[in-house]
């Protein structure tokens, strides 16, 4: 009786917390796939269905065109480039030197700032004008006799995008060497000491042994750099504004959702996101939560 | 062999200091904009160092800013609070008290910390107005503890499934219940969790954009949207948006430097977590 009791009870401890995430999580979604096959334009909610033509008219749509192309650029190069440095990083911070809490604090200190301060600093950084007016990182190239570095950064025809990942790269590229340092931490001495004992050298021990026990990393850290880059919005706002050749499709459901009150292309936009996180995540819930259950 | 390894040991630090300047590029430009005269200020010496210290720029971005730096911190305190607590009693029932379908709850909820919040930012909008909470504080703050659970059940979770099961069997012997046993068993050893959760949530709750550039009017917009703001007007000069930038930054940049420790062991716990 007793059991049956506090069974009851310990259902009733977690219900808040599971009627508001089947609410504002699963009610919601499926509340936005429902707008997204609507009509609803203007002010008012219209819910006339209108089946997927709110999806066509998005793929038609050249304007989108450009975000998934902008999304794919900035992925890629996001992604690699935090990996490749976090990667780096993190080896160099495990040959036991000197200092190694204070370098990993220093690389990981831009994870703890927003978005928006990143992107209103980057902008100045970043800053395009030439000549005279020349300022941020390219007048520091100027003054170090950098030339070849001064570039036009986000405003450059059609690779804008690309340089948008650099203080992307720079907010995230610590967090990636966290994790790597949490890998390399987790590999047994005794390997690398055995390899050692075989003739192994230090460039063997690393291509052989360690960076291939370190792919569950990478691949935790791809998806979940991946999902941070399906989501950028904030970033880019606070870089250059909500400009055309930067668009991505955050940028593009706010806009024309709290803009242009066409919430039915708004929440077709919001599905699509969710469908390609989705992607990315559900394999990768099962995946971890089953391996920590074989544990 | 060994000896030549340690020997070129130190070659190590050169490209550790090559990537620290990289890390320090904004903070540098940040501070010693800020502690610059007006009348030093020019985009042509930007990267000098200020000839002495002045506060001129920090009090004009305090005085632009102000407002929205306490709107932030009435959003914020709440939110990582009362999240927390939910997270500390799903960790504790999903970790102590499985029952039957909590196995499909868990990733269920874990679910929603990952979703783009583009998808359901229109309902979240409509919403909000229907239980009149559209504009202000209160709305935002919801949000935050809503889609603030599952990050804070994972990590309760993971933290009390390393507490021995014999530790609650034993208190249930001595009569408790499961309220008693968490208030009088779990609670007690649950600190070094709390500080890890409301870590994370303070500082995802205080650099949202999102969220706050949705659901909240002019008057009550948290820092990182009346930031966003200046930066997009040509009224305030780059100086005192450097140096607002940095006010933004300081909250979670203090929480860092003095609980970083919590901070990075917040992030390995919620490692599924972006």
């Amino acid at each position: 009786m007793r059991i049956k009791r506090e069974t009851l009870l310990s259902v009733a401890l977690v219900t808040p917390s599971i009627i508001a995430i089947a609410i504002f999580v699963y009610g919601f979604i499926g509340w936005t796939a429902r707008v997204s096959l609507s009509k609803w334009k203007g002010l008012l909610p219209d819910y006339t269905w209108v089946g997927l033509d709110n999806f066509k008219g998005l793929f038609q749509d050249p304007r989108f065109h450009i975000d998934i192309r902008n999304t794919l650029i900035f992925t890629v190069i996001f992604v690699i480039g935090s990996l490749i440095i976090g990667l780096g990083l993190a080896i160099l911070l495990d040959q036991n030197i000197k200092g190694e809490g204070f370098f990993r604090s220093l690389y990981l200190f831009p994870m703890a700032i927003s978005f928006i301060v990143t992107g209103v600093v980057w902008r100045w950084l970043m800053n395009p004008a030439m000549g005279s007016r020349m300022s941020g990182l390219n007048l520091l190239f100027d003054t170090l006799g950098l030339d070849f570095l001064i570039n036009k950064w986000y405003t450059t025809p059609t690779w804008g995008i690309a340089f948008i990942a650099i203080p992307a790269i720079w907010q995230m590229s610590g967090y990636t060497m966290a994790l790597y340092l949490g890998g390399l931490r987790g590999i047994p001495v005794e390997l690398r000491e055995a390899a050692q004992v075989d003739g192994a050298n230090e460039v063997q021990i690393y291509r052989f042994i360690i960076l291939p026990l370190l792919r569950p990393i990478t691949l935790s850290a791809m998806i979940i750099l991946g999902h941070i880059s399906l989501k950028v919005f904030d970033l880019i706002v606070a870089v250059a504004g909500k400009q055309l050749p930067l668009d991505v499709p955050a940028i593009y459901m706010w806009q024309v959702t709290f803009d242009g009150y066409f919430f039915g292309r708004g929440a077709a936009i919001g599905i699509l996101l969710l469908l390609s996180v989705a992607v990315l995540i559900i394999p990768y819930l099962i995946y971890t939560l089953r391996t920590e259950a074989e544990v | 062999m060994r000896a030549r390894t340690r020997s070129n040991k130190w070659l190590i630090y050169i490209p550790l200091t090559l990537a620290a300047f990289f890390y320090l590029i904004p903070m540098y430009v940040m501070l010693v904009t800020g502690f610059k005269g007006f009348e030093e200020v020019s985009l042509k010496t930007m990267w000098d160092l200020p000839k002495g210290i002045r506060f001129d720029n920090f009090v004009a971005a305090y005085e632009a800013l102000a407002p929205y730096l306490w709107n932030s911190f009435n959003m914020v305190l709440p939110a990582a609070i009362i999240s927390s607590i939910l997270g500390s009693l799903n960790g504790y029932v999903l970790a102590k008290w499985k029952f039957k379908g909590s196995e499909i709850i868990f990733p269920a909820i874990l679910f929603g910390m990952f979703i783009p919040y583009q998808s359901i930012l229109i309902p979240l909008v409509e919403f909000m107005r229907e239980i009149n909470l559209y504009g202000g504080l209160p709305g935002l703050v919801l949000a935050h503890i809503i889609y603030g659970i599952p990050i804070t059940t994972l990590t309760f979770r993971n933290y009390y499934a390393t507490i021995p099961k014999e530790l609650i069997e034993a208190s249930r012997i001595d009569g408790c219940g499961i309220l008693s046993s968490y208030w009088h068993i779990l609670l007690p050893i649950s600190a070094p969790a709390f500080v890890v959760v409301i870590i994370w949530q303070f500082t995802s709750a205080w650099n949202d954009f999102l969220f706050a550039v949705v659901l909240t009017s002019p008057s009550n917009w948290p820092v990182t949207v009346a930031l966003n703001n200046m930066a997009g007007s040509q009224i305030i000069a780059w100086n005192v948006q450097m140096a607002g930038s940095f006010m933004a930054a300081l909250p979670t940049l203090l929480v860092y430097i003095f609980l970083g420790r919590y901070f990075l062991r917040g992030l390995m716990a919620g490692a599924l977590k972006g």
